[in-house]
């Protein structure tokens, strides 16, 4: 590794100043597997600004009104083993336990999921199928980003010099409501997406149709994708296999995928529907359920 | 060059300190500078497992963890498994399956196992199987040190 400074700072307007002051030069430490990963790469680093210390990045919250807010700092290890966590939000869940190994997940944070904006990344379709919200902080105070517009291109996203994102919060879940993630991989564990998709849904009192649904896939475009179209295509309509066909379809003839050593663009655009539709039904399912 | 850092952490229950470099692992530190050279350097990226440490609890690959990120922390190291009184369960039935060949994957396999252990005495074949994906061996094969893990812990139950 090349040589860097490691900043430590305790609150949030001293983190600023130093990534401010640093621009591109400065980068986040929170959990470690990337950007160690890529510091080990050679990638030169001014300064590290190591975000644990500050109290708002390790806090954890959730409350069945107000929903579900992780801290920057929180490993997805922490978060899932909360059980009332893991019961409300089983889609995030789903990706959360799939991201890397137990020793990954002892220390990756779905925010630097988020912030690493990979396009294959795991937890960033299930982030936006569920609705969550990224809170920034910069040197102009505070904003928040839907999860579905943050990512900009590969490794690309809406944070601006001396912008980091504090937390990820998360709508209570409505009644009647499902969500579900997967991956295709080839093989059962530990690989980085070919495609993924994930699935919320709300239900009616009968859960015969759909009241409303949120569809996002992954590793099929420069960035992950809402398919707000699938959602409008869905509300208020009788859960069949056809309508929920017709939903996944409309993420086929969204993706615009690349090929690469992980898949091509033929095989991933056929995975978005396959991957969309297995979500849906997941979420269905769940929602049935719960 | 960055300043070196003064850095205060338990390690194998003991209060340890040690002057490290930011960019300095905390692998690099326990081997080079500690002479703990028990945790094994496999892949350095988090793929291996073989760095395999307990962090405040937590099983974490200790190569990618930068040692000044450890002060105040505690850290389990495979050195701290074994006690004066003999093997941890878990070593002596990698010793009875024969579930090592080269060893270089062992200590991993190990600390990871006894974070598995310490937290859910009695998992499942599919648990411990999930659980120690992030561990590799290229030569014994996983079926000797999976039955390993279950016996150690059906002992340790009984014990």
């Amino acid at each position: 590794m090349y040589d860097f400074e490691y900043a430590t700072p305790t609150t949030v307007d001293e983190a600023v100043s130093i990534l401010a002051e640093n621009g591109e030069d400065a980068r986040i430490l929170a959990g470690g597997t990337d950007i160690i990963a890529q510091l080990k790469e050679n990638r030169r680093v001014k300064v590290l600004v190591d975000v644990k210390k500050i109290q708002e990045t390790t806090a954890l919250s959730y409350h069945s009104a107000a929903g579900l807010s992780v801290g920057a700092a929180v490993p997805c290890c922490e978060a899932y083993e909360t059980e009332e966590i893991a019961a409300a939000y089983p889609g995030l869940t789903d990706a959360m336990t799939l991201i890397g190994s137990i020793q990954i997940q002892s220390r990756a944070t779905i925010t630097g999921n988020l912030c690493n904006s990979s396009p294959a990344a795991d937890s960033i379709p299930a982030m936006i199928a569920l609705g969550a919200v990224a809170k920034i902080v910069g040197p102009n105070g505070e904003r928040e980003v839907a999860v579905d517009s943050f990512c900009t291109g590969p490794g690309q996203n809406v944070l601006e010099n001396g912008e980091f994102v504090l937390s990820v919060h998360f709508p209570a879940p409505a009644a009647n409501s499902g969500g579900f993630f997967l991956r295709f991989i080839p093989r059962n564990e530990m690989d980085i997406a070919v495609a993924n998709a994930a699935a919320y849904v709300v239900l009616n009192d009968a859960k015969t149709h759909f009241e409303s649904a949120r569809l996002a896939v992954g590793a099929v475009a420069p960035t992950p994708l809402l398919i707000e179209e699938a959602g409008s295509l869905l509300a208020g309509k009788e859960i069949d296999d056809d309508i929920i066909q017709q939903a996944a379809d409309l993420a086929k003839g969204q993706a615009n995928p690349i090929t690469d050593m992980r898949g091509t663009v033929e095989q991933r655009i056929h995975l978005a529907g396959v991957l969309s539709k297995r979500a849906i039904n997941g979420a269905v399912q769940r929602a049935k359920e719960s | 060059m960055a300043r070196k850092t003064h850095v205060t952490t338990t390690i194998n229950g003991e209060e340890t300190q040690f002057l490290c470099e930011p960019r300095n692992t905390l692998l690099e530190v326990l081997r080079d500078d500690l002479d703990l050279t028990g945790s094994k350097e496999g892949c350095g990226n988090g793929n291996c497992g073989a760095c395999s440490v307990i962090l405040n609890g937590r099983v974490v690959d200790s190569c990618l963890v930068l040692a000044v990120e450890t002060e105040g922390a505690d850290v389990q190291t495979i050195e701290g498994v074994a006690t004066p009184e003999g093997l941890h369960p878990l070593q002596q039935k990698f010793l009875e399956h024969a579930a090592l060949q080269c060893g270089i994957c062992t200590p991993g396999f190990i600390v990871a196992a006894k974070a598995l252990l310490d937290r859910e005495p009695n998992p499942s074949e599919e648990r411990i199987r999930l659980w120690l994906a992030g561990n590799l061996c290229r030569c014994t094969g996983y079926d000797k040190i999976i039955r390993a893990v279950m016996d150690a812990a059906e002992t340790m139950e009984t014990a």
